[in-house]
């Protein structure tokens, strides 16, 4: 009889559980973005000062945002994808446009970033850019002096994507970025061709480059090298710029004696931008913008920068952005560096296997 | 009341054999026909990024079924081939080696007094209870080249450089032996734990040494563990994706992987679900005629050992 009377007691409060969520309904949010892209408290704040409770998941890749959006029924209701991957779900109808009149903050974005990234989705409304950055190198700067000298080719592509310098590496380690489009169009710049291009011979040209180097390297991955490059076990690295400074940080912090630097080549590179986004089947649609217009505020995108060290699509913040931050050429790249920069379109389904196979035959050393 | 308990005693039988049933249709089987079906269709932009394999719309019936997920793959085999083979090569060795190590630990474990047993099956059992992840992240501390073990010799001064272990074929070893081992120790115990040890005295007593013990006794009498264990281990090592994703380097690209990317890059879930079947047939079919083969003798034994009596 014990246990029944507990099941009195567990069933009652188990059903005023139940009412009491029925009638918060309106109150709640999934937010699903990238790991380690906002500050501490954040989510905490935006709880505080809105009474919302906020369910907050993180990947670590495009690929599986978007195979969670194209299953459909994802019951998140705000995403974080990169422009062509919002581009792509927006097309297979995955994702809701924008009715910017209901963000209030969207005036203080940075337009010409804006633009910028509308013009890869080719609308004005499909999202609101939160970071963007640029694809470059990071190194180990004792350990690249140590191997090539003091004319290492700190300021191109070619410390990574020549093989004569990439081979004198290889006991140090060398790492490339398991992103096929955040990789290809730069090895198509490097190679003095369009980082624009949708031509697969381009492609299949820069597939042989890379063929070339890839038996000097480590390993391919995106996320790995982050800690790795840290900790010394590679010295060098095709790396997204917010992941080099959150290394070059992780190593500062572990005082190890590893300095890392990330420059952006002087060839160009690809510049990629991160959209909050509003699925189609978006349950809580009204909360869902009150958080995207709470993260566009100044104050809130300052914040989150100066802990994630990603360029911000709010202008007004930059006030409020750590000076390091903002002079940091790595960062918000100087209007030199700006004149080769590019964005990648998005690819139609022909060109993305051609790219896969490009990419896979470079990956598996065939 | 009658009738009920005539009806029970008739069906219970079917109705204990029906639930298995039930689980293995809805879980099973309807997955693998849904797999199956989406191998026959075209990838296309949309949710779900593949059209439906048949249905109806005003016309009627309708179908999008065609082979060519099948012909792309035969078109650049070359492609495939490479991470099937290294899949197939990096599993079978996997297996052998869990074998190596689970053998003996089976049989001391077998051997064992009944109180220590219970012990070391938990033991055995207990990596289990942490995430598998954790465990392949905590052997990357081990084998990295600035890891425990590499640190460890340096400071002992019997390496002066770091030897490379992760991006290897040893380092994937090493995951899968953590990994699999329990699925090759736990079957072979069960077999050996039946083991009379009266027929190994009486082989010692009829002057058989202890190899020949071993090789003539032993061993044949723990095959059914060997293969069941194989199986458990081999099994799952070939469509392996994390332990190569995280421990291995461009040279141990496995079949796993290959499904991941084209699943999640190309978009294109028809030709990963084509993948996913051909896998299966290879996978599947040997075993299947195999355990047909098995059926067969047994059944001649059968008769054989029948006609003999009579």
């Amino acid at each position: 009889m014990k246990h029944l009377a507990k099941t009195r007691i567990i069933l009652p409060a188990l059903a005023a559980t139940v009412i009491a969520g029925a009638v918060q309904a309106q109150e709640v949010l999934n937010v699903y973005n990238w790991s380690d892209y906002i500050a501490e408290d954040t989510i905490a704040n935006f709880e505080a000062e809105t009474g919302i409770k906020v369910t907050y998941d993180v990947y670590d890749s495009n690929e599986v945002l978007e195979a969670k959006m194209l299953a459909g029924s994802s019951g998140y209701d705000v995403v974080v994808p990169t422009g062509d991957f919002l581009a792509r779900g927006r097309e297979a109808g995955a994702y809701q446009d924008l009715d910017l009149a209901r963000l209030g903050n969207y005036s203080s974005q940075d337009m010409q970033v804006q633009n910028f990234a509308n013009n890869q989705i080719g609308v004005d409304n499909a999202g609101a850019v939160y970071m963007w950055g640029t694809t470059g190198i990071a190194y180990n700067a004792a350990m690249i002096e140590e191997r090539l000298g003091a004319d290492a080719p700190t300021d191109s592509w070619s410390l990574i994507l020549d093989p004569q310098y990439a081979s004198k590496l290889e006991d140090c380690g060398v790492v490339i970025l398991d992103a096929p489009t955040d990789v290809l169009p730069n090895v198509i710049a490097y190679m003095g061709g369009d980082g624009t291009s949708t031509d697969a011979r381009d492609f299949e040209a820069a597939g042989e480059i890379l063929n070339a180097v890839q038996p000097h390297l480590r390993y391919i991955h995106s996320s790995q090298s982050i800690n790795d490059i840290a900790n010394g076990d590679i010295c060098a690295a095709i790396m997204w710029s917010g992941d080099a400074f959150q290394a070059a940080y992780r190593a500062e912090e572990a005082e190890n004696g590893h300095v890392i630097e990330y420059y952006i080549p002087k060839e160009g590179t690809n510049l990629w931008f991160d959209h909050f986004a509003i699925p189609a089947d978006a349950k809580n649609l009204d909360n869902a913008y009150r958080f995207i217009d709470y993260m566009l505020r100044s104050d809130v995108a300052a914040n989150n920068v100066n802990y994630v060290w990603y360029a911000s699509g709010s202008e007004g913040a930059k006030p409020s952005i750590d000076p390091e931050i903002l002079e940091h050429p790595g960062i918000y790249p100087t209007e030199e560096a700006k004149k080769n920069l590019f964005v990648v379109p998005v690819y139609d389904a022909r060109l993305d296997r051609a790219v896969t196979r490009v990419w896979s035959r470079f990956s598996s050393g065939s | 009341m009658a009738a009920a308990r005539q009806w029970i005693s008739r069906h219970g039988r079917r109705l204990v054999v029906a639930l298995p049933l039930v689980w293995l249709l809805v879980f099973f089987l309807m997955p693998l026909v849904e797999v199956a079906q989406t191998s026959f269709t075209v990838a296309r932009r949309g949710i779900p990024p593949f059209a439906p394999l048949w249905g109806f719309d005003e016309d009627g019936f309708f179908t999008n079924f065609n082979l060519e997920n099948y012909s792309l793959l035969l078109d650049y085999w070359q492609d495939y081939i490479g991470p099937a083979g290294n899949s197939l090569r990096l599993a079978f060795v996997s297996t052998l080696i869990c074998l190596l190590f689970a053998y003996p630990m089976a049989w001391w474990i077998a051997r064992s007094n009944p109180r220590q047993r219970a012990i070391l099956l938990v033991l055995v059992m207990l990596p289990f209870w942490t995430s598998s992840l954790l465990r392949i992240y905590a052997l990357i501390g081990l084998l990295n080249p600035n890891g425990f073990i590499n640190s460890m010799l340096i400071f002992l001064g019997v390496i002066d450089t770091p030897i490379r272990m992760m991006q290897t074929d040893f380092s994937i070893y090493m995951g899968m032996l953590l990994t699999y081992l329990p699925l090759m120790i736990l079957p072979l115990y069960a077999v050996m734990i039946r083991l009379e040890d009266d027929l190994l005295d009486a082989a010692a007593d009829l002057g058989a040494s202890r190899v020949g013990v071993f090789v003539t006794i032993v061993l044949p009498l723990t095959v059914p563990g060997i293969v069941a264990g194989s199986l458990l281990v081999f099994i799952p090592a070939v469509g392996e994706f994390v332990i190569p994703a995280l421990l291995g380097g461009p040279e141990q690209i496995m079949v796993g992987k290959v499904l991941w990317t084209e699943f999640f890059r190309n978009r294109d879930w028809p030709v990963a679900s084509a993948i996913a079947m051909l896998l299966l047939a290879i996978l599947a079919l040997p075993i299947i005629y195999a355990r047909y083969q098995d059926g067969r003798e047994t059944a001649l034994d059968r008769a054989e050992g029948q006609g003999g009596t009579s």
